[in-house]
């Protein structure tokens, strides 16, 4: 698949909203950080980090999302659960418009929601014992008595792989991987449904990421847990991944099946991440496509395409109409003007 | 302190005494703080136990007698006696009461006041922010003395006046340092964990954020009580303190103050109180600076462990 030539392809109805099936469904969703400067804090300008994203995530999948750092994943991850508030969109988690929820009601909502972070030593308070740590959740919501709280503890750090001799020590005296363990037994204190993992294993060790990688598949199986994967490196999200989201500037650009996504990828800008991921046979031979230039400023992103300014493939028309998401394929969608025509899916269906 | 494996043993001599001595030695200055501020607080603790007279008894036949190692002077009067013949240091060992208790409780309030005001500043930003900072720069910008004074006299010269004035009018800079660091702290993942936990705003910033800062309040909070100290007897040197006769090292430098170049003990020996009082607590709370801070504690402690190699 060289992509040289526009393939048109069957226009697919656009993915209906299946509010009732999906667990999370992220509608149009916009975060911008203003910038702002000046001697009485004029708005300069807009980080559009979130630019109109829309997602869902299916019970028990795990979605991977990946992107260059800077491409506003992270910023989406914490959105959707709600602990950076969007600039416009809707959230809907199993049906709800979470955006709407009074603070009590998201209080009681995040037993069912969770983050695992990405670095290891600033996730967890260096003042507390990992008993307090674990047990916090328990304790914010009121779960169980004291006693019943500590037992509760000890069966969650026997679930991620720590003993009883660690209930009183401190953060510090742990290794990254065993503090990435205390984060884990942390998220999933509450047995929430949702986890968003944002690059859990990229500040770990490589023989680490393995462990904790497992552990995190382990845990999924048992506990019935559904993941959004956040992550850059392209060899776990394959290994770990049902689906996968590739996120370009605050952009969804293309998803689909991780098999699929890997073998064909429609967008030019998966193309070229997934050539940049090594291979280890040397007799393998195989084209990089190294992109021209550096990801364009999130502040004034460039019009058309934002992918334009490097795409191999760019047309004239990339420069105006902004490619929307479409259903190409079953399950797989893509934001490219070379894959569909798109003067049917444009408003209009003119270049601007 | 042990050498890990790899290390060659330690010398004979770091062992045991010796090994104690040179830590002694590296921990002088906090040392001397502690036993100068260990002695004030057993003063004030056992005052009635220690105090050879009554600081009240007027013994109108040895008034302004001297020192006991001076012409004139007796060991029943150690220290000497003031202008109404009372006994010069079982006052000065009564003061220390008044002189800790009101540092500490000074302190206290202030602290009370100053962290809560730069926890919500910092915790939450913005509006609330803004007039955290408005106050601190309104109470930096106002005299001290001023305010003082106008508080004392509209109120009436009490202990618990002196507290209080005290505490309202020193909290800004617990309120600068606790708002810094809050900011800093507030962006740290732990913080965002705790959000995501449904933690509340009070739990994440009395249990998270504090936590984090209890070093420096430590330092800080020893720190001021010597800066307390001199507040509180600079008031009660102009009669804006703990009213006559109760003893306190600031009045009694005032009443001496008039005998100052013929009588010299009835100011001096105060003074030198004040003086040892906050020097002491002062080597306390640098010690602890030291301590708690991991590369200035390396630079205290870890010499001798490098000696050791």
């Amino acid at each position: 698949m060289t992509g040289t030539h526009v393939t048109t392809a069957a226009p697919v109805s656009p993915p209906a909203a299946s509010a009732d099936h999906d667990l999370v469904v992220c509608q149009d969703l916009v975060k911008h950080f203003p910038v702002t400067g000046g001697f009485f804090g004029r708005e300069l300008g807009r980080v559009r980090a979130v630019d109109g994203v829309n997602l869902s995530i299916r019970p028990g999948e795990t979605l991977g999302l990946v992107g260059e750092s800077g491409c506003g994943k992270s910023t989406l991850g914490r959105v959707i659960l709600r602990l950076i508030e969007p600039t416009a969109g809707r959230v809907l988690f199993e049906g709800q418009d979470i955006l709407r929820y009074t603070g009590r009601q998201m209080r009681a909502l995040r037993r069912q929601m969770q983050i695992i972070f990405q670095d290891p030593y600033s996730s967890l308070n260096p003042r507390k014992t990992v008993a307090s740590i674990v047990g916090e959740p328990l304790a914010i919501h009121k779960i169980g008595t004291r006693r019943e709280r500590e037992r509760q503890v000890l069966q969650l750090l026997d679930v991620v792989g720590l003993s009883r001799e660690h209930l009183r020590r401190y953060p510090h005296e742990f290794s990254g991987g065993q503090r990435q363990r205390i984060g884990i037994a942390r998220a999933l204190a509450l047995n929430p449904k949702l986890v968003v993992a944002d690059e859990p294993v990229s500040a770990l060790d490589l023989s680490i990421q393995a462990q904790v990688i497992n552990l995190l598949e382990d845990l999924q199986r048992e506990f019935h847990l559904t993941y959004l994967f956040i992550a850059h490196d392209l060899s776990v999200i394959e290994h770990i991944a049902n689906r996968v989201a590739v996120m370009y500037l605050g952009k969804i650009v293309e998803l689909a099946p991780t098999e699929r996504l890997f073998s064909q990828p429609l967008h030019p800008y998966t193309e070229a991440l997934l050539s940049a991921v090594p291979i280890v046979d040397p007799r393998t031979k195989k084209r990089r496509i190294i992109l021209e230039g550096d990801v364009p400023s999130p502040i004034s992103p460039p019009p058309g395409c934002s992918f334009h300014t490097r795409c191999p493939y760019a047309m004239p028309e990339c420069r105006q109409v902004s490619p929307p998401l479409v259903e190409v394929a079953p399950g797989h969608q893509v934001a490219c003007l070379l894959r569909y025509d798109w003067r049917q899916h444009v408003k209009g269906g003119r270049a601007a | 302190m042990q050498a890990s494996a790899g290390r060659p043993m330690p010398r004979v001599s770091d062992r045991g005494a010796a090994r104690w001595i040179r830590l002694a030695w590296q921990l002088r200055v906090p040392i001397c703080g502690a036993l100068l501020t260990g002695v004030m607080v057993v003063a004030a603790l056992g005052a009635p136990y220690l105090a050879p007279h009554d600081p009240l008894q007027q013994e109108i036949t040895a008034r302004l007698r001297p020192p006991a190692w001076m012409e004139g002077g007796s060991p029943t009067h150690l220290l000497g006696t003031d202008a109404l013949g009372r006994d010069l240091l079982s006052r000065i060992v009564y003061g220390a009461r008044v002189s800790l208790t009101a540092g500490v409780l000074a302190v206290v309030v202030s602290g009370i006041i100053g962290v809560g005001l730069g926890l919500l500043g910092g915790y939450f930003g913005g509006r609330a922010d803004a007039v955290v900072n408005g106050a601190v720069s309104i109470m930096m910008a106002f005299p001290f003395m001023l305010l003082a004074l106008t508080a004392i006299a509209v109120a009436g010269p009490s202990f618990r006046n002196i507290v209080i004035v005290l505490g309202v009018t020193t909290w800004p800079i617990y309120t600068r340092v606790v708002r810094a660091e809050t900011l800093v702290i507030r962006e740290r993942e732990f913080v965002l964990a705790a959000r995501a936990l449904g933690g509340g705003a009070g739990r994440i910033m009395l249990r998270h954020i504090l936590p984090n800062l209890a070093s420096t309040l430590l330092v800080l909070g020893s720190l001021e009580v010597a800066r307390m100290i001199i507040l509180e007897s600079f008031l009660s040197f102009l009669g804006l303190g703990v009213p006559p006769p109760t003893p306190s090292w600031g009045g009694m430098l005032g009443e001496g103050r008039i005998h100052m170049l013929s009588k010299w003990w009835i100011a001096t020996f105060p003074g030198l109180a004040i003086f040892l009082a906050t020097l002491g607590i002062t080597f306390v709370g640098d010690g602890l600076r030291d301590l708690l801070d991991p590369r200035l504690k390396d630079s205290l402690l870890g010499r001798e462990a490098a000696g050791q190699g």
